[in-house]
């Protein structure tokens, strides 16, 4: 299985190294989570993790920004890198790594305040704007980023959560995007979403990829197979398979791989 | 075609003799119905009974007799030495009541009255005429010879008897009013010289031995100085403890203990408080007996657990993705408590603090403990004054024996209990105001 790995990450060896886990180890309390998970996320590529429902996506996600640190009973161990700088070194402030890396929920989870209000947010208590003019600018073009502003420019002072779903989860994007991180972290951003709103945002994801480096959880085949270039499978809290999107979905190496993607587990 | 015939009606026929139960199922509901309507004609029943026997026996206290007189300040009696320029201490120490009794004897006509009848005329008249007279002239010097006319207290059992509320078919001596004394109500009542005015020294007064005069002023100002001691003290601590207990300390058997502990000390019998405020803040700390200051610390430790676990609740209300929202853009945790999750619990915060509020206005047991029990005429200025509660005032007027207190207690209940509404409805404008629809 080992060997696996291996020949993944010479595939994608070629491609600049934003994030890296190294024997993650992620447990909660006596039951661990996360066995000895090797991990590379390119830059400006969008990396998948798939894999049957509990088998550490999601955690393996929150390690990536530290939101497991909000998690009383959550240990972990290994080291991941940003930028070579290992981010669970006591120097790293978490807000400045959270700044850094963003995340994007499962369900759309807007402030209850104003549409402005919640992309403004971000650059506010970072100082990131000057003045308010700089301010406005960054929200606008965020929510132009998110492909959300030609439908709120004329309503930027009413509330987010009155927004649709697909709405609330680009505003959520442009949120994320606002604050200027590397990376963005999605948590099956379109778990909650029709297919029209679910399309919308894969289009925004491959267009953002330009600019950030992504890392999305989706349960979707199709999904990682439309957005990602890279795919990690995790199967019961070990990483199995990690390379190419296209070499994971066309000639998998591990048995485990080949029935996950056709359909025989999960 | 036969066969499929044949399928429905047999499926029709099974349709029909599926029994669901349906009628004993309606019949469990509205059984529960009858037990739920039931349950509320209950406690509708006994409200209304408490508001009925409350009012129907308080709303006469909010009026008060008084009496038209046509008062001489009549030097011969206030001064007949003409020493007052030298000695100002004459001017208050002067037989005002006298003066009122002229002008009532004369009013009724009554000439060379016997000593009982005078004594019965002293009694038609509130002693609260002393003050009222002296400040008078006080103010204004010039009065001194002049006559005027001037509305003074009726004495509470002539108040009592002018509202009805004695038994006239009692045998005289039995009685608190002499027959003479009816009879120059009725006298009075005919040339419009005794009414009903709306009381004011209900609200304003101090403690008095006289049921006429005697007001809850001091213990309105006392439960002012307490509400307040309790608010800026419990408001802060406990939103502090909350945010702590709910946002930062971790869960552990400490942290358990301690909620364990809070949700208890809710338990507890105020009285307890009230022992633990005399020990230490009376016997330990030396701070005056009978002070607000005293009874606000007691009451804030009352108002503490109510405060903590309605705030605790109002935390627990926010929903988690909030603060995940708020961490997920590099929000501190400060930021994302401050930001996001206070304002979002602010109206859970505020009724419950209102709750925990009008709690400690009622509580009456611990402030017996700390001495404000006592006989407070004049008003406390500072928290530091000696001052009684509200409830503390209906407890003593509850224990005095005379007619007219009964009516001024029905009557302090009244008023605490519009306190107690007006609260409740603050504490529900205010979360409809601040509640997020969105
Ligand atoms: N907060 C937590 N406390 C305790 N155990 C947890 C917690 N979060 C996750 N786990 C456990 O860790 C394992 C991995 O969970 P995780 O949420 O990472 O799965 P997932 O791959 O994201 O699943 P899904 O696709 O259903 O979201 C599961 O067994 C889960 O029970
Ligand atoms: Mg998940």
């Amino acid at each position: 299985m080992n060997t696996n790995i291996k020949q993944a990450e010479i595939d994608i060896s070629d491609q600049y190294e934003k994030m890296r886990g190294e024997k993650v180890n992620v447990s909660y309390g006596d039951k661990q989570a996360l066995f000895d998970v090797d991990v590379s996320i390119a830059a400006n590529k969008v990396t998948a993790l798939i894999g049957p429902s509990g088998c550490g996506k999601s955690t393996f996600l929150r390690c990536l920004n530290r939101m497991n640190d909000t998690i009383d009973i959550c240990k972990v161990t290994g080291t991941i890198t940003l930028d070579n700088e290992d981010i669970y070194a006591p120097s790293v402030d978490v807000v400045e790594l959270r700044a850094r890396v963003g995340m994007v929920f499962q369900k759309p989870n807007p402030f209850p305040k104003s549409i402005f209000e919640n992309v403004a947010y971000g650059p506010r208590i970072h100082g990131l704007a000057n003045s308010k003019a700089d301010l406005e600018e960054m929200v606008v073009t965020s929510l132009q980023k998110a492909g959300l502003f030609s439908e709120v420019k004329d309503r930027m002072n009413e509330p987010g959560t009155g927004l649709s779903g697909g709405q609330q989860q680009r505003l959520c994007i442009a949120r994320a995007i606002a604050v200027q991180p590397d990376v963005i972290l999605m948590d099956e951003p379109c778990s909650a979403l029709d297919p029209i709103a679910t399309a919308t945002i894969e289009t925004l994801i491959d267009e953002l990829r330009e600019k950030y480096t992504i890392v999305i959880v989706t349960h979707s085949m199709q999904q990682a197979a439309r957005v990602s270039q890279n795919t990690a499978f995790f199967h019961l809290g070990e990483l199995v398979e990690f390379g190419t999107t296209d070499q994971i979905f066309t000639a998998p190496i591990d048995q485990r791989t080949q029935n996950y993607i056709t359909g025989r587990i999960g | 075609m036969s066969n499929s015939v044949a399928d429905t009606s047999t499926a029709s026929s099974v349709t029909k003799k599926r029994d669901l139960n349906l009628k004993k199922r309606y019949a469990a509901e509205r059984r529960f119905r009858a037990m739920g309507i039931g349950a509320i004609a209950i406690g509708l029943f006994f409200l209304a009974a408490l508001l009925f026997t409350v009012v129907s026996k308080g709303y006469t206290a909010f009026w008060q007799t008084s009496i038209a007189l046509e008062i001489t300040f009549d030097e011969g009696v206030i001064d007949s030495a003409k020493k007052r320029v030298e000695d100002p201490n004459i001017l208050l120490m002067a037989n005002y009541p006298r003066l009122a009794r002229n002008a009532l004897q004369s009013q009724l006509g009554l000439e060379k009255p016997t000593k009982p009848i005078l004594k019965q005329l002293d009694g038609m008249i509130s002693n609260g005429v002393r003050v009222q007279l002296r400040e008078m002239l006080l103010s204004d010097p010039t009065l001194m010879g002049k006559t005027q006319k001037v509305w003074v207290l009726a004495e509470a059992n002539i108040d009592s008897a002018f509202k009805g509320q004695i038994d006239l078919s009692v045998a005289e001596k039995n009685r608190k009013v002499s027959d003479a004394q009816i009879g120059w109500i009725d006298d009075l009542n005919s040339k419009g010289l005794i009414a009903q005015k709306f009381n004011t020294g209900l609200f304003f007064n101090g403690a008095s031995s006289r049921p006429e005069m005697a007001g809850m002023g001091a213990a309105i100002i006392g439960s002012f100085y307490m509400m307040l001691i309790v608010l800026i003290q419990a408001l802060p601590i406990g939103v502090a403890a909350s945010v702590y207990l709910e946002e930062f300390a971790p869960k552990n058997r400490w942290t358990d203990l301690i909620e364990v502990n809070i949700n208890n000390l809710a338990a507890v019998p105020s009285i307890v408080y009230g022992l633990l405020g005399l020990a230490l803040f009376i016997n330990i700390a030396h701070l005056p007996r009978s002070a607000s200051l005293v009874g606000g610390l007691v009451l804030t430790l009352i108002t503490l657990p109510t405060i903590i676990i309605a705030t605790r609740a109002a935390l627990r209300a926010v929903p988690p993705s909030i603060r995940s929202a708020a961490l997920g853009v590099g929000a501190s945790k400060m930021q994302m408590v401050s930001h996001h999750v206070l304002p979002l619990a602010a109206p859970g915060i505020l009724t419950g603090t209102i709750i925990g509020l009008a709690q400690a206005l009622g509580e009456t047991a611990p402030l017996l403990l700390i001495g404000m029990v006592a006989f407070v005429a004049d008003f406390p200025l500072t928290p530091l004054d000696p001052a009684t509660a509200l409830p503390v005032q209906i407890f003593m007027w509850a224990n005095e024996a005379e007619r007219a207190f009964v009516e001024r207690t029905s009557g302090a209940i009244i008023v605490l209990l519009m306190f107690l509404a007006v609260m409740n409805i603050a504490a529900i404008i205010l979360r409809k105001r601040f509640e997020r629809r969105w």
